[in-house]
């Protein structure tokens, strides 16, 4: 138990991230260090993009799948690491 | 019997009912005359000639007639139909995070332990890589050039000879007006003067044919509209006089003037601003400065004035001397301001351009009196703070930066533009832009390292000082005979309108490039880089 929070409390730590949440594979927020609504917000959205993004790299190649998702904003960048049950988010700023 | 007979001689075929009638007539000829037996009897002929030949003859008359004019009318009619409905929807209920049971453990810190290595170090490579610098993505369509939009101008003021002194968007922004008036003759005049406002985004604009034209008795020197009332602008003279127009009531537009007291200006009024009263901050002040070295906080009152509730003035014996002034000569001791521009971080700091050509940091909250030389309804106070090193020549325009608590911009006549640093005498930059005047500096609202002036050539130049710190990044050609351009404004609704009026009488609208109005990736960062790398 305490291992989740204190993984997710060092990627936290992390020079200039803004967020990091857990979400299910139903796309429901399980562990989160934003508000709620930006919370909600960020893993519906999220984990339909990464599905779509998932079933788009195995349309192209059945061999292959995704590993990661980086998605580069004006201001942010946001990460996704894909798995069978979770995914992991996470919000950084660009570098200065 | 024979009169039975005759009937039923006359009647072969009688029925019961013709006998029954026979019968009677029978009974009402009884009389002397007996009728005698059935005899043969001649009869004389009657010819009937024909006649239809005859008759057509007479029958063919020519005939005509004509019916009246029918009359039409049109007529119109509409009904009204109003219908009032109200809905309403419940309040949106937050659609909360779902207690997912935390028994979720192993499988979850499995998840964590296999991503959390990936995760690190991209966030690492992220965080130190340059890879994105510069990169900007142009999902909207570019506006490559500036252009002119509309040429504005009112041919009675510039068949007078009438220049364009200030123009001011109204806060909709869809509305531009310009101040008609004289910069180049330094006499009292009684020539008629206008204010004329066009609305842009109405349809068939004119531009020889402002939507609103308020004629004034003397030149105006200067404009301001309100800050939330689209309609109301507030204007000074050249007599000294504040006046405030609402331009929607085009028969009595005027709503307060100060008329000419005591307390007015003496000389002519180079700025107007709207500030809020301290207390609500929905209502709001006039300020104007003139060239009498004061500065008059104005209210509106009853009956159409304007009613001074603070004041300032400027001595410059009170002057703080932190930096070489001639000494005034003996008796003048006015200092002139010209410009006036309030900071977007402090609502009572102020910077004054002077005609001395120091600009000066001025404070509302001041508690000093001033050295009195006219009567006043309320005591007057000395401002000043702190005065910055000089310009070559008087200050027309001053602008504190939108973005940056210590910045500011000055111009004058000297052709110069000075950066200054609220906190340092000297000039962080000073950069020449013209041979001649210059008359207009101003911050955009939107980029923080951009500003725009008004030259004495003609130009509007565009500076972007991430660009380049030494030359315009753009200058656009306002009048094509090299008279100059008086003022310039952003517009801060839509921004990217830039209005400039010149010595022609002309107002010209510019549409800004799209590299003037998109803040670019990390431009404040750099603005406060410059302010202190070159304070250091």
């Amino acid at each position: 138990m305490a291992e989740v929070e204190e993984t997710l409390k060092r990627i936290q730590s992390h020079k200039g991230v803004i967020g990091t949440m857990v979400v299910n594979a139903e796309g429901i927020p399980i562990r989160t260090t934003l508000d709620n609504s930006t919370t909600v917000q960020y893993a519906g959205l999220l984990h339909q993009l990464t599905m779509k993004a998932r079933s788009t790299v195995r349309d192209i190649d059945p061999q292959n799948d995704l590993t990661f998702l980086r998605i580069r904003s004006k201001k942010h960048e946001i990460m996704v690491a894909p798995d069978k049950e979770y995914l992991l988010i996470v919000i950084q700023n660009p570098c200065e | 019997m024979v009169t039975r007979a005759r009937p039923s001689l006359l009647c072969l075929a009688g029925s019961a009912g013709a006998e029954t009638l026979a019968t009677g007539g029978a009974t009402g000829v009884e009389g002397p005359e007996r009728p005698g037996p059935l005899q043969d009897e001649t009869l004389g002929v009657a010819s009937v000639p024909s006649q239809w030949r005859g008759v057509q003859g007479i029958r063919g008359e020519t005939k005509s007639c004509q019916t009246a004019s029918i009359a039409t009318a049109e007529a119109s009619a509409q009904t009204r139909k109003c219908a009032d409905a109200e809905v309403q929807t419940e309040a949106p209920e937050l659609v909360g995070v779902p207690s997912v049971p935390w028994n979720d453990g192993p499988r979850l810190a499995a998840f964590l332990r296999r991503v959390e290595v990936m995760v690190t170090q991209e966030l690492n490579k992220n965080w130190q890589s340059h890879a994105f610098d510069g990169f900007e993505v142009n999902w909207a369509e570019q506006q490559q050039t500036v252009t002119c939009l509309h040429t504005l101008g009112y041919p009675p003021a510039q068949g007078q000879g009438l220049h364009v002194t200030s123009v001011s968007w109204n806060s909709t922004g869809s509305v531009v007006a310009c101040a008609y008036g004289r910069l180049d003759d330094g006499d009292w005049s009684t020539l008629k003067s206008f204010v004329c406002a066009w609305n842009l985004d109405r349809r068939g604009l004119n531009p020889q044919q402002p939507s609103a034209v308020v004629e004034v008795p003397s030149a105006v020197m200067c404009l301001a509209f309100h800050p939330t009332q689209p309609s109301h602008v507030a204007g000074g003279l050249y007599s000294g006089e504040v006046l405030v127009w609402d331009i929607s009531r085009p028969e009595d537009p005027l709503l307060w003037r100060t008329g000419l007291t005591d307390d007015t200006h003496t000389d002519p009024v180079y700025q107007v601003v709207w500030l809020p009263e301290p207390q609500h901050s929905h209502r709001f002040q006039v300020l104007s400065v003139a060239t009498d070295g004061k500065v008059l906080l104005w209210q509106g009152a009853g009956a159409g004035r304007l009613q001074l509730s603070a004041g300032f003035a400027l001595a410059v014996q009170q002057l703080p001397r932190n930096t070489k002034l001639k000494k005034p000569p003996r008796g003048e001791t006015e200092v002139g301001a010209t410009a006036v521009a309030f900071s977007s971080f402090d609502p009572s700091l102020f910077v004054l351009g002077t005609e001395g050509g120091y600009p000066l940091k001025c404070s509302l909250a001041a508690e000093e009196a001033a050295l009195a030389w006219t009567p006043s309804s309320v005591p007057l106070r000395a401002p000043a703070r702190f005065t910055f090193s000089p310009h070559g020549g008087p200050v027309y325009s001053v602008s504190c930066s939108p973005f940056h608590r210590n910045l500011f911009l000055s111009a004058g006549t000297d052709g110069h533009v000075h950066l200054y640093s609220m906190l340092q005498a000297q000039p962080l930059t000073s950069l020449q832009l013209s041979h001649k005047y210059l008359f207009a500096v101003r911050w955009s609202p939107v980029r923080p390292l951009v500003f725009a002036a008004a030259s004495g050539e003609g130009d509007v130049q565009l500076f972007d000082l991430q660009k380049s710190s030494q030359k315009p990044t753009v200058s656009i050609k306002q009048t094509q005979d090299e008279s100059p351009v008086y003022c310039l404004e952003f517009n801060r609704q839509q921004t990217k309108l830039l209005a400039a009026g010149d010595a022609k009488g002309t107002v010209k609208v510019w549409q800004l490039s799209t590299e003037f109005t998109e803040q670019g990736p990390r431009e404040t960062e750099d603005l406060d880089q410059l302010a202190a790398e070159v304070a250091a």
